[in-house]
């Protein structure tokens, strides 16, 4: 028995689609067994709301008269990339104001998440530009406000989101340690992960049947799609036998416009003294297409595992202190060499839940149709390493 | 008699000394470790309530001063702003006394402030800026 999207679709334009979250699968599929589950439910709603450095904006200003080609550009004195063409520009989530001491930024407080924030809340902000003058554009140098209104195309793009797992942390150092994986007191005092686990897109889609490049999916309140397979996509990272990788595996690229994403679900945040990123909600609707999709949507938190690492040691591969699983994970706490070590999420559960529910609401009220695929996220992809060469030795 | 709170921080060598024990006897202080993370060989953190006369606690911190250790007054409160709480669940890792839990059903953060004892291990670590720490 399967089903294809258009089938699916049909039942959501005549409101008869059963739709669940990835958490109501799970004791659905318990009750009625695969074969009634995969036959009576038609699509299970993902999501996440984690930080996602890796995440950012395409903005075009407009033309001002006379007219700019925007050589450095700053917006609430947060720098953003413009060796693009005159008016466009990219500001990335981590980007901080540009005032250097030596190698260390003395502000931290608000970067280029905070810029995007505002500007989905629709707050005033400063946009400042210089350039070299040219024949066709004479203006050198501008300031001037703007808001997301005022501005032409704001979409979010964010190379690498939703990963398919990820490595929790810890420290066995004598020191504290401030990390994108949050503050980690010395000698194990605590162990951090990021996750929304069970209702996490990627690990209930282990081997990317159904979402895959052009998924429509739901990003920071607003509608967007997956544009490609995510920078450091490891597929290859070693499985279970119910198809979820052991630590950080699959990555998706999203774009979505920003016009339409509301704070609640787009999100700047401060790692203290590690810098500034942003937390992203993504939701992604799995079209319930047959029994082996059903088997792996109702994975639990105790069937996906990770490996835990020592950000103590500052280097590229940190040693692993063994493997856990999320049920573990979230009890609040788990043992590491014999001591019991509090445990701590970065990643929101309950705004995930939201997301996934909120999705699923548009979904039943025929809001939100289904999309095909139009390519699959590749299975097959190594990640490279970066090595300090000489063009001989390459 | 006056109580007060400090933080004591102890550079590696000394970890090992019993200046508690002089405390006691040399300052006639009476002190109650409200959290310690202590292990040989590192660095270490007591919270310490401190009781006793003005001028004893005054000559017992200059001792304690004069023995490496950095002193710092605990904080006198503490606020969290349940507006910018996402419920993420990290700051209870920090959390030795249990005055902040997720609730596993509802997945929200709960904060006891009766629970807290103003150690000071979640600062700087909300990602929301969501708890504040007043010395």
């Amino acid at each position: 028995m399967s089903k294809t999207i258009e089938e699916i679709n049909e039942k959501i334009k005549s409101g008869k689609a059963v739709v669940l979250n990835a958490e109501e699968i799970i004791d659905f599929a318990q009750e009625h067994g695969i074969k009634k589950t995969a036959k009576t439910v038609d699509v299970v709603t993902t999501a996440t709301f984690g930080p996602m450095c890796s995440s950012g904006a395409f903005l075009n200003f407009g033309h001002s008269d006379p007219p700019i080609r925007m050589t450095k550009v700053w917006l609430n004195d947060v720098p953003a990339y413009t060796g693009i063409a005159a008016v466009d520009a990219y500001i990335g989530a981590t980007e901080l104001k540009d005032f250097f001491d030596i190698g260390k930024p003395n502000d931290m407080s608000y970067g280029g998440a905070h810029v995007i924030q505002d500007l989905i809340d629709k707050k005033p902000v400063k946009l400042k530009a210089l350039s070299y003058g040219t024949d066709c554009y004479p203006r050198r140098e501008i300031e001037t406000f703007i808001t997301l209104e005022t501005i032409n195309q704001a979409f979010l793009f964010n190379p690498r989101n939703a990963y398919q797992n990820y490595g929790a942390a810890t420290n066995s150092s004598n020191k504290t340690i401030y990390t994108y994986m949050g503050k980690l007191l010395p000698n194990y005092g605590n162990v951090t992960y990021s996750t929304s686990s069970q209702l996490s897109p990627l690990l209930n889609d282990p081997y990317y049947r159904t979402i895959g490049i052009g998924t429509k999916i739901f990003l920071g309140g607003g509608v967007g799609f997956v544009a490609w397979y995510g920078t450091q996509h490891n597929p290859q990272r070693q499985r279970l036998v119910n198809g979820t990788p052991i630590g950080a595996a699959g990555t998706i690229a999203v774009i979505g416009d920003l016009k339409k994403m509301n704070s609640k679900y787009l999100k700047a945040a401060v790692f203290h003294n590690y810098g500034v990123t942003m937390y992203v909600g993504i939701g992604i609707p799995i079209p319930v297409i047959d029994e082996e999709m059903v088997d792996f949507l109702r994975v639990k938190d105790e069937d996906i595992f990770t490996e835990i690492h020592d950000y103590s040691v500052q280097r590229r591969n940190k040693p692993s202190l063994g493997k856990v699983n999320y049920q573990q994970l979230r009890s609040g706490f788990i043992f590491i060499k014999g001591k019991k070590v509090p445990t701590g999420c970065l990643s929101s559960y309950k705004v995930a839940l939201e997301i996934a529910d909120l999705l699923k609401s548009w979904i039943k009220n025929g809001k939100f149709l289904l999309t095909n695929m139009v390519e699959p996220l590749p299975a097959e992809q190594k990640v490279n390493v970066l090595n300090v060469l000489t063009e001989d030795e390459l | 008699m006056i109580t007060k709170r400090i933080v004591l921080t102890f550079p590696e060598k000394i970890v090992t000394k019993p200046i508690t024990y002089r405390l006691v006897k040399d300052f006639d202080l009476q002190f109650n470790i409200l959290r310690a993370e202590i292990t040989k060989d590192v660095e270490g953190k007591i919270l310490l309530e401190i009781k006793g006369s003005k001028e004893k606690i005054e000559e017992g911190i200059n001792y304690l001063k004069n023995e490496g250790i950095s002193i710092q007054d605990a904080s006198k409160d503490i606020i969290f702003d349940k507006e910018k709480c996402i419920n993420c669940g990290f700051c209870p890792s920090l959390c030795i006394t249990n005055a902040l839990v997720m609730d596993q059903k509802t997945h929200e953060l709960i904060f006891d402030k009766n629970k807290c004892i103003l150690c000071g291990f979640c600062e700087n670590s909300c990602p929301m800026d969501a708890i504040k720490l007043k010395i």
